[in-house]
């Protein structure tokens, strides 16, 4: 192709964006409010992220404060509860990501079941725990684990476990957190491995029963690998978020004798930033957590490219 | 010819007893794990209608000791409880009309993929979804917008989600065929037009579904009362529950059996251990009104989820 034929393609190309332009006009106006919410609640904070390299003053504004470099990166750094506080963020995401097997299982075992109103029950009930607020949550944690009356400690006292306030000891609280998001999310997180389970092929399933296979083997050689792009997108999904611990939960759990375990980077940002004031170094903590996380994201994505060609992008 | 017939006979037998076997352990297992769910949820009821001090000693275990409705009565008479049902249901009611006001124009948009500029605007929504400013920065401008101790704060912040503008998307693309927009087009309607009296009326299952799910997102909400706003007044119900909780807790440590005599003991006692069932009650109230719609749109929010899963 010529140049002169490239350049005339360019512009009735350009011409007839124009002319979309013109008559599609309304469809521009529909997405502009969102466009603008997004600029002003979500583009202007990343604009204002500049905070964690300077040193801000509320008198002088964001962009009228000193500019002060990786100061407060390395103020985080030589922090001696820095690593407390990623030690127990890490500890309590990668213990949730143990259990990341726990849905699918559920939704494999939900799959065999024949009785559809048996199944039907059983979903309905195991989807209801998402829908609780923390707020609730946390309560019924505290409560149910108390050292009075709490049912949890009643139940255990039966097999001779003395009762104890769980919520005061620091080595439980990553176990309490990550078995109640279980209990909470089981169902719900089910729901896509269930709605995969049901593209697997019938065909497929009798074949391998002329064949001979037991339930069991149809499982794990049929189902489970009909399922497995699923189960990597989510699992992809999963470690983008990695140090992006919920902050509301561990919040709401958090009281003095467990704070040791407790603390974590988001919480501490709100600590230091909100309640002590110190917006700049918290602004600091806050983007080192959110660039590991976009880090963690490509990380495992190209991992999973690479081995499985599955990925987000 | 025969002796393959024989092969076949013996091995369905085996996939037949294999298949009892595993129903069972599947079943047995599954009505475990529905025993585990529900209890928590169980107890919570039956403790909030037993009597305080057998819910203190641990003898309620299976149903309600000593029935009473005095945890709840106490629960009514905060009247700061009042006030934060009627704030959340503003905020849950505003939010959410606001949610959809921006969500659903613009899934509309970014599922015209022959839109100039339309691949931009997709990126443009995508970002915020990994990347963000944080607490500190949002805080600020939030501040600078003057909306701090605002109600304004509540009904507008976490406007819109971009996985529910995803699930809008992906309905518009599969849900409504190409032919209808093509023969408003023709009839000459323009894209208002054809937005609001065409792909709007027939995105009703949608729409439903990301309500809900913005409702109930404004109505468990806490975090964002929590930052942004102090004034009692304005507090949502999420906010009260939590300070009344609380409250109760240290009522329980100021029992001190050294200087007070026994009597009152005892009274303080019987009252520290009504306010720990109230808990029981308060959270039952909380979660009322989302436990009394639940089975009845259960199906709708499974369907949003199913929808969202195959954003592709």
């Amino acid at each position: 192709m010529t140049a002169e034929v490239k350049s005339v393609l360019k512009q009735k190309k350009r011409f007839k964006t124009l002319h979309v332009l013109r008559n599609r006009w309304q469809m521009y106006l529909l997405v502009l409010p969102a466009i603008v919410y997004l600029i002003i609640f979500n583009y202007m904070p990343m604009y204002g992220l500049q905070i964690a390299f300077r040193n801000f003053r509320t008198s002088k504004g964001i962009t009228g404060s000193d500019w002060v470099g990786l100061k407060f990166f390395e103020k985080f750094v030589t922090l001696p509860i820095c690593w407390e506080l990623i030690r127990n963020t890490l500890s309590i995401t990668l213990y949730s990501l143990c259990t990341y097997p726990l849905p699918i299982i559920f939704a494999l075992m939900l799959n065999e079941v024949r009785s559809t109103k048996f199944k039907k029950t059983i979903q309905m009930v195991s989807y209801a725990p998402h829908f609780i607020s923390t707020v609730v949550l946390c309560s019924m944690i505290t409560l149910l684990l108390s050292k009075n009356g709490g049912a949890f400690n009643t139940i255990v006292g039966l097999f001779g476990v003395k009762a104890q306030d769980w919520l005061a000891i620091p080595a439980y609280f990553p176990t309490i957190v990550v078995w109640s998001g279980v209990w909470q999310e089981l169902g719900w997180s089910s729901i896509i491995f269930l709605a995969a389970l049901a593209g697997v092929s019938p065909e497929l399933i009798e074949a391998a029963r002329i064949d001979g296979a037991s339930r069991m083997q149809i499982i794990t050689h049929v189902n489970v690998p009909t399922i497995l792009p699923t189960v990597v997108i989510m699992l992809i999904m999963k470690c983008g978020n990695v140090l992006s611990l919920g902050f509301e939960k561990i919040f709401l759990l958090q009281n003095s004798l467990n704070m040791e375990a407790s603390r974590i980077i988001s919480t501490y940002t709100y600590e230091l930033g909100l309640l002590g004031g110190q917006f700049s170094f918290s602004a600091a903590i806050g983007l080192f957590n959110t660039v590991v996380n976009v880090l963690m994201l490509f990380c495992v994505n190209t991992i999973s490219k690479k081995l499985t060609e599955i990925s987000l992008w | 010819m025969s002796t393959k017939a024989k092969d076949i006979i013996p091995k369905k037998n085996r996939i037949k007893n294999d298949g009892l076997v595993f129903d069972i352990v599947n079943i047995t297992l599954l009505v475990i794990i529905l025993l585990i769910l529900i209890y928590p949820l169980y107890f919570t009821v039956i403790a909030s209608v037993s009597e305080p001090k057998d819910v203190a000693a641990g003898n309620v275990v299976l149903w309600p000791v000593g029935f009473t409705w005095e945890s709840y009565q106490m629960a009514f008479n905060e009247s700061r409880i009042w006030m934060g049902y009627r704030n959340s249901f503003i905020y849950t009611l505003l939010g959410t009309l606001f949610n959809l006001l921006l969500t659903i124009p613009a899934g509309y948009f970014i599922s015209k993929k022959e839109l100039p500029g339309r691949n931009l605007i997709n990126m443009f929504f995508l970002i915020p979804m990994y990347f963000g400013g944080g607490l500190i920065p949002t805080y600020l401008i939030v501040k600078e917008l003057g909306l701090i101790d605002t109600p304004i704060t509540l009904i507008v912040l976490n406007g819109i989600s971009i996985y529910n503008m995803i699930i809008t998307r992906v309905f518009f693309q599969t849900s409504i065929p190409n032919e209808l927009y093509e023969s408003a087009f023709i009839d000459g309607a323009g894209d208002m037009r054809t937005f609001f009296s065409i792909a709007l009326p027939l995105a009703k299952p949608i729409i439903a579904v990301i309500a809900l799910y913005y409702a109930v997102g404004h109505w468990n909400g806490y975090f964002t009362a929590l930052v942004y706003v102090n004034k009692q007044t304005y507090q949502p119900l999420q906010i009260v529950l939590r300070s009344i909780l609380l409250m109760n807790e240290q009522a329980l440590e100021a029992i001190d059996p050294n200087t007070l005599d026994e009597s009152m003991v005892v009274a303080l006692a019987r009252r520290a251990y009504l306010a720990s069932t109230m808990k029981y009650a308060l959270i039952f109230i909380a979660s009322a009104p989302l436990l009394a719609v639940y089975p009845f749109v259960q199906k709708h929010f499974v369907k949003g989820a199913l929808i969202g899963s195959v954003k592709g």
